[in-house]
This record gives C-alpha cells, structure tokens and sequence, in this order.
C-alpha cells in the first residue's frame, strides 16, 4: 500500500493504492447515493419484521402484517362477492324464466354470464357463440336439448354425454355402417337431404321411416328427449352435404359436453344461461 | 478501520478471494434453500396426487418434447382474475411428481394447469389438428402430425423407472405392467378398472378415434388429467401460506 496524496490536477487525495505505478483517485460515493443505500438496509430490516421472513426450526416468521398470498386472494374475491352480494343472492333464488330481460338482475345476469361464455365456453361455441363444425350455434333457435332457460340451465349444469355427471343428457345414435350396406346408406342419406327441400323423394323413406323416424320424427323435426337433430331444416351440426351426411349415418356421432356444475358456481351457471338464452334464440 | 484495511489481503490473492467468496454464497445459499426442506408451510401434504399414468407420461414427454411449454404454463397464481378464469389457484403439491415442472407465467396461449375435463378428447383432437377450426383468433400452430406418429412405447418401464429415481413412487408393479398399462388406457377393449386402479382418475378411452395408438392419444390423455387430482370440494386450503 503506497502513501495517500494529494494530486494536484484533480485537487483530490489518492486512495493509495499503487499498480505498477498506477495510482487511484479516492473519490466518495455521492451522500445522497449512500444514504439512500443505508435507507434501503433499515427498510429492509423492517420489511422482515412485517411481512413473512425469517426461517425458523418449524416455521417461519409470519410477520406482524399478518400477510399471506392466500389469504390475500380469498379476501379479494371476498370483497368482490360482497360487492355484487345482492344481485348474486337474487340471481341464485330466482326462478329463471321468471327474469324479465331489462330488469337489473337481468341486465346483471348478462353481463356475469357474458363474461363466463368469454372465459369457458368460447373455445367451442365461439366467440360469437356462432359455434363451430361439431359445437352448436347458439345464436340460431334451432336446439337439440331444449331452448328454454330452464333447459339450458340443465345442460350448462350437467353437460352432455360426459363421464362425470350421472345426470348428463345421453343418447348414442347405432353407427348404421355396421348394419347396412354402402347403398342403403347412401338412399338414406339423400332421403335425410331432401327432407330438408320440403319434398321428400320416395327411395330410402322405408329404411328411414323403420330406423331412424323413432328419434328423428316422421318427417326429420328430431326429438329435444334424446337430442335427436331436426333434420328437416337447413341448420347442420357436422355440415349439410352428402359425405358429411354418409359419414354421420356410418359411423354415428357422440358430441360431448363438460358438466360445468362441477366446474362453475350455481350463479355463474344460472349467469351464462340467461346470457346464452337472450342471445337470439332462446325459448 | 484497521479491519476493513485487511482486504488488501484477500484482493492481492485470487485463488484466497475466489474460495472466501464461494464460502459467502454458499452460506446464502444454505440460508434461503435449505429451510424450505423443513419448514411446515412450504411442505402442503395434499390428498389425490398420484404419479402419472404411463400413457399421460408419455403425452407429457411429447408435450415437452413439442416446446408445448415455451406458450403454455401450467401454474395458476393466486390472483381474482387467474382464478375466475382458470380456477383454483395451483398447489405447490400438484406439480410433485413433475419432472421438470412446467411453472411459468409467460402465457402466449392459456395456462393449462387445470385444463383437465374442459374440453372432450373429440375437442381436444379437432383442436390439435387445427386450432383455428374451433378457435379462429387462435395463433397456435398445427399439430395434427401427431395423428400419424405411432406412440413409441417401447421405452416405457425406463422412463418411469427414471422417473422413480427422481422421486416419483412408482412400484414394481407399476413399473412391470407400464407397457400393458400405456396400450389398455386408450383402448376401448383394454383393462380400463385395473388402469384406474393403479391410477385413479385417469381419462380412458380412445382419444384420437383411430385403432393405432398414436401419440395424439398419449399428448390428449395427459391434457385430461392436468389439474384434476386434487377434489378441492373436499379440500380447504390453509390460509396462512
């Protein structure tokens, strides 16, 4: 360590730290810099002292704030629930059908239920809830479990054709490609195609009449018990043309929806089926 | 000051600076680390956990293999919003038998932490084949490849005994009986009650709808299995964490 020194073209004294001649000018940390920095040890002695920190030989430090991120999370949804309290308990203890649409409760119902639709249901229905190949249209009045608020209300709750619920609507059509033959199904499929002309054509109408007419209805308007499509319209859940058709006789379809009971409160189901029935089609 | 003087010694030697400062990070290290090995309320003991089936082993190994987790995480942090929208905040405990964990908070895509039973495996399939069928503002990419991969099993009993290594209490039987495990779990004529058995609350069936075990079915059955372990309307959380 080499002697400390004033230098004389800086005005400043050296450190007194020499390298092969090289000298080091002591120029302090700013105070504001240095103060600050002791600011931040105080703070964060303090810090520890109120919030969760210190291991000890069970447990660690709670801190005197009592913070928890849990508990943080349970109180602001907390808050939140109270907030709407009011609405929700109306929302629970009504009977739906009974809920005018421009009332507040109505008004609350479509907005809750518009922002579950957004979160859970979109990725099938849409978006637009305009659905998709294979995931019903929820804007049009054509409906294969019932369009009442009520009956929407059952199928959000308890879903269809799923594993989970007991109480999920189920029906499973015979995929006919194991019983007919390749001609059979397709006089069928172009009968099933003209139903919806309004001008039936003769041939495949008795392999229609003994096979399918017990779920689809005499002259295709299908049966809501058993989700049974109308066929006698131009609205197609797997699309409308002669392969589709073919395909769907063949091998049959299963469309499979979530119990959302298990998944959502009772408000938020009650919510999404307001907002789902006051999207244009509901009963 | 004729203490703090004595850091010219440490600075003149570098081999004396190199192993005191090893010693000084290794304290730190030790104090923040090793506690959350003992301490009560880092360790949740949660009921329904299991080990993955072989079938949704192999699914998660295709998940990791396709980067799935570069877009996707599986942690949903407790946040109002997280929470409205995916559902119950993740325990620490759900990710046990994950080898690496797929936490993360960089969400191209949704987090999937509890994306089991969202969607049917008919869904899932329409959606990997083409994201944009069924959710047209989607960016996600195309994996309908894996439609035509046949599911390379034969590795099966290796990847869970490897998984044992690292801590995942697989037993000799389930380790034994991996291979039949993975074929009977997505076929609609396999041993579904001996599958579950072994791993309750697997989803079964044939995913992908196609005789061949692909690695569709593998990557589908490990989607319906995320998050759906712990019944939490059994299971009160402690507040205090």
């Amino acid at each position: 360590m080499g002697e400390q020194r004033l230098d004389e073209q800086t005005g400043q004294t050296t450190t007194g730290h020499s390298y092969d001649g090289i000298e080091e000018l002591n120029t302090p940390l700013p105070r504001w810099w240095l103060w600050t920095f002791y600011l931040t040890i105080i703070w964060g002695v303090g810090y520890t002292i109120a919030y969760p920190a210190w291991p000890l030989i069970s447990g660690a430090t709670s801190g005197l704030l009592g913070y928890a991120t849990r508990g943080e999370v349970a109180e602001d949804i907390a808050a939140h629930e109270a907030s709407n309290a009011a609405l929700v308990e109306q929302l629970v203890a009504a009977d739906l059908t009974e809920v005018a649409s421009g009332t507040d409760l109505h008004r609350y119902g479509i907005a809750r239920g518009g922002a579950v639709f957004r979160a859970q249901c979109s990725q099938c229905h849409g978006s637009g809830a305009a659905g998709a190949i294979g995931y019903p249209n929820l804007l049009d009045n054509d409906w294969l479990w019932g369009g009442t608020v009520e009956e929407i209300a059952y199928t959000v709750q308890h879903g269809i054709r799923n594993e989970t619920d007991f109480d999920a609507h189920y029906s499973q059509m015979p995929a006919f490609g194991e019983f007919w033959v390749r001609t059979e199904i397709e006089q069928v499929a172009d009968y099933v195609l003209s139903l919806s002309t309004g001008t039936p054509i003769e041939d495949g109408a008795d392999l229609y009449l003994d096979n399918c007419a017990a779920c689809h209805g005499d002259n295709g308007e299908g049966m809501r018990d058993v989700g049974a499509p109308n066929l006698s319209d131009a609205i197609w859940l797997y699309g409308g043309d002669r392969d589709t058709v073919i395909e769907s006789i063949s091998n049959a379809r299963f469309g499979v929806m979530p119990a959302w009971g298990q998944r959502l409160s009772e408000e938020d189901v009650r919510a999404v089926s307001l907002y789902v029935h006051a999207l244009g089609g509901g009963e | 000051m004729a203490f703090i003087d004595k850091h010219a010694v440490l600075e003149r030697s570098p081999t004396l600076l190199l192993v005191s400062s090893l010693l000084v990070v290794t304290v730190g290290g030790i104090v923040e680390i090793a506690p959350l090995f003992w301490l009560e309320n880092t360790i949740e003991e949660v009921e329904g956990v299991r080990p993955y089936s072989p079938l949704e082993l192999k699914g998660r190994d295709i998940y990791i293999r396709e980067g799935c987790y570069v877009c996707h995480s599986q942690m949903i942090r407790p946040m109002r919003d997280e929470v409205e929208r995916y559902g119950h905040y993740s325990l620490a405990a759900e990710s046990m038998y994950d080898h690496p964990f797929q936490w993360g908070s960089k969400r191209t895509g949704p987090d999937l932490a509890r994306v089991g039973g969202r969607y049917s495996d008919a869904w899932h399939l329409d959606h990997l084949i083409d994201p944009q069928s069924v959710v047209p503002e989607s960016i996600m990419p195309k994996y309908g490849f894996l439609l035509e991969a046949e599911l390379d099993g034969d590795d099966i009993e290796a990847l869970l005994s490897t998984h044992r290594l690292v801590g995942v209490p697989y037993t000799d039987e389930q380790i034994e009986v991996s291979y039949a495990d993975m074929i009977a779990q997505a076929d609609p004529d396999g041993d579904w009650d001996a599958v579950l058995e072994r791993y309750p609350g697997a989803a079964v069936g044939n995913f992908d709808g196609q005789p061949a075990l692909t690695e569709m079915d593998a990557l589908i059955a490990y989607m319906q299995v995320l998050g759906t372990m712990v019944d939490f309307s059994t299971f009160t959380p402690d507040a205090s964490r």
